[in-house]
């Protein structure tokens, strides 16, 4: 009998092209998924070498990065952001790749349009030259970020040089609080594990409170899976997810063949990790980033730490130069802490289910007065069909403002940033110094939690939101 | 692709743990289209004040650190992001060595795509390191270092000596200064063959 084996042996053993001796092997790419970052110099050297893309059609790019989230008819007024998003067109057109451009009704995030369209499928490969690739591990893929270098290679050869990563699995038992989300969970995790928990590793989620998760959620636990240090997060495939993938469009049309190939590969009983890590959901609660790392993290009802208090000396000379940064002293009530400005986008939080959420909370009533807050749907999809909901109106209605689809205020390369010294509750995966904006302060919060926030202009406890 | 054999160099030593790839090289600086040019850029927010004028408060814009080529941090270096960008800026700045105790995946990665070599040493070697630098600043001079890539070993001009670990396929690429592509492309038949034996699942229209 073989030995039992995990998803990720699964996943690898499928995809290996070859391991010569003395060289690390090469694995075959599914999917190649490119934006208008991290690709010229990548199209530049194929050029330069004169090779072709060897796939294109397992290839497709879509601008999301640089685009202006406000009225697209105009031209794009940052001339460094219209070369990129020029650059990429171009590329596509002369190497025959499927570009989601600007104007066509499917653009969006990469990690938002991948899933949503079926390019995405259990079992494959997918790289693209942006850390949160790992996002895409929600459907049963090892899907990871690669640097420009891995883009032309991938480009010219499909396949990966790659060392096989080894597993970590966390298992979350138990179930979820009401009010306390998907957000709040991997938030959690990063919390335990740090930045560097994860590195070298996959993480693979299991137990009871994964399995309860929607695939939407699932994709905002995966896509934070980078922010541990993992280069990869996986959730095994399971009725849920062939339910998500049922009917789009670039799914196997034998869908139910393609069905029955996906259910052999959640791992076998018995397979072994490299290491385990057991939570219970019944721990979390809402949390609040306070620091510039994710894993500075507490629960709302929590205070601002201390310095002084952690026991390792780079932890408090980390912590007192991120309580400086980001203006808080040790010791105050999160929800103490006024906000500026509320961003609910990302390709962590911004699909349909996250602005339900939102726009739950926010219902009958309006923005703070001191508040400036807007949302941007994460594509084209996703922003058309909260419009046919309505979701959009209860937005504006409150005093949002309502975007087009793109990566915004994540970060800030496009003309949605903070000032310095602004203080945002943001939806997004990252609170680095600078990130949104050079001295802008950025936490890391629910859909909820923001919506929460962008009334009351502090953060809220939102387990005891008083919904209209 | 340069080649990397031994290299000898001054150590910047940059005392700080978890240095995100914002850090390295902001954002705003990534709408390049070409390689170069990002050294300028690097630890941006960091090493110039609002004005735009040096920040004399920060560690690698001590004169005594000019020319520094072998950067010394603590760990979890580069983590965040995948942009290449950061070793792209290291590497444009004048670096071709780091050294840290631990180094994010994709960033170490992408080090060996750009014939810098990241090498991980153990947390009490680093602290000796970070020591021996400030004691060669304190009597007037830079500290250097030497890399041997071929015996891999570090070593200073005061005895420390320690080896290193580097993965056998990334050591030759750097030692001869392959080309990653075209020796993948070597392999096109196996490449065609995986293909061949799998269903390629038809895609776009």
């Amino acid at each position: 009998m073989p030995a039992p084996r995990t998803l990720l042996d699964k996943i690898w053993d499928a995809h290996v092209v070859c391991s010569p001796a003395g060289e690390l092997p090469l694995i075959y790419i599914d999917r190649h998924l490119v934006h208008e970052v991290t690709s010229p110099q990548a199209f530049e050297g194929l050029r330069l070498a004169g090779r072709r893309v060897r796939r294109p059609e397992a290839t497709f790019a879509t601008p999301d990065h640089n685009v202006p989230t406000t009225d697209r008819r105009l031209p794009i007024a940052d001339p460094v952001s219209k070369q990129q998003i020029d650059t990429l067109r171009a590329n596509c057109r002369e190497f025959g790749i499927r570009l989601y451009d600007l104007g066509d009704a499917d653009q969006g995030i990469v990690h938002v349009i991948g899933p949503e369209l079926g390019i995405t499928q259990p079992g494959m490969t997918i790289v693209c030259g942006d850390s949160h690739t790992a996002t895409h591990g929600a459907l049963g893929a090892l899907a990871f970020g690669i640097g420009t270098s891995e883009v032309e290679h991938v480009l010219a050869t499909q396949t990966l040089r790659q060392a096989k990563p080894k597993s970590l699995e966390l298992r979350v038992d138990g179930s979820l609080h009401p009010g306390v989300t998907a957000k709040d969970l991997v938030l959690y995790l990063i919390g335990r594990l740090s930045t560097e928990g994860g590195t070298g590793h996959v993480i693979e989620y299991t137990g009871p409170c994964i399995r309860r998760l929607g695939m939407e959620e699932r994709m905002t636990v995966c896509n934070m899976s980078i922010e541990a240090g993992a280069r990869a997060g996986m959730i095994a495939p399971d009725q849920i997810t062939f339910d998500y993938l049922r009917g789009r469009d670039l799914v196997p049309r034998d869908f139910d063949s393609a069905v029955a190939a996906w259910e052999k590969l959640p791992g076998d009983p018995g397979a072994a990790f490299d290491r385990v890590e057991i939570f219970r959901g019944e721990e979390i609660v809402p949390q609040v980033t306070w620091g510039t790392n994710p894993a500075q993290v507490v629960g709302v009802d929590a205070v601002v730490p201390d310095a002084g208090g952690f026991t390792d000396a780079s932890d408090r000379e980390s912590g007192a130069r991120a309580l400086e940064y980001m203006g808080l002293k040790g010791g105050t009530p999160i929800v103490d802490i006024p906000i500026d400005r509320v961003f609910i986008g990302s390709c962590t939080n911004s699909r349909i289910e996250d602005l339900r959420a939102a726009a739950r909370v926010v219902q009958g009533y309006r923005v703070a007065p001191s508040v400036h807050a807007m949302v941007v749907p994460g594509s084209g999809r996703v922003k058309r069909q909260a419009e046919q909901e309505g979701i959009d109106r209860v937005f504006r209605e409150a005093g949002f403002e309502w975007r087009e689809a793109g990566c915004s205020m994540c970060l800030g390369m496009n003309p949605d940033t903070l000032s310095p010294g602004q203080r945002c509750a943001s939806t997004s995966n990252r609170n680095f110094e600078g990130r949104q904006g050079k001295g802008g302060r950025t936490h890391l919060v629910s859909p909820a939690m923001a919506a929460a926030a962008a009334v009351t202009g502090h953060f809220t406890d939102i387990r005891q939101w008083t919904y209209r | 692709m340069h080649s990397f054999t031994t290299h000898t160099g001054i150590v910047a030593p940059l005392d700080r743990a978890n240095v995100d790839t914002d850090q390295i090289i902001p954002k705003q600086f990534l709408k390049r289209i070409e390689r170069t040019g990002f050294g300028q850029f690097l630890f941006f927010d960091w090493r110039f004040l609002p004005d735009g004028s040096p920040n004399p408060d920060f560690e690698l814009n001590r004169k005594v650190l000019a020319g520094a080529s072998v950067l010394l941090a603590r760990r979890n270096f580069g983590c965040g992001s995948s942009r290449e960008h950061a070793p792209w800026a290291l590497a444009d700045y004048g670096f071709r060595v780091v050294i840290a105790p631990t180094f994010a995946d994709i960033f170490f990665n992408n080090c060996f795509q750009n014939g810098m070599l990241p090498i991980r040493l153990g947390e009490e070697d680093v602290e000796e390191l970070f020591r021996r630098a400030r004691a060669a600043e304190a009597a007037g001079g830079p500290y250097r270092m030497h890399v041997d890539l071929r015996s891999c070993t570090l070593t200073d001009d005061a005895g420390f000596s320690r080896p290193f670990t580097v993965d056998p396929f990334r050591q030759r690429c750097l030692l001869e200064g392959l080309d990653d592509i075209g020796l993948s492309l070597r392999h096109v038949d196996a490449i065609a063959a995986w293909e061949a034996a799998h269903e390629m699942t038809p895609t776009t229209r």
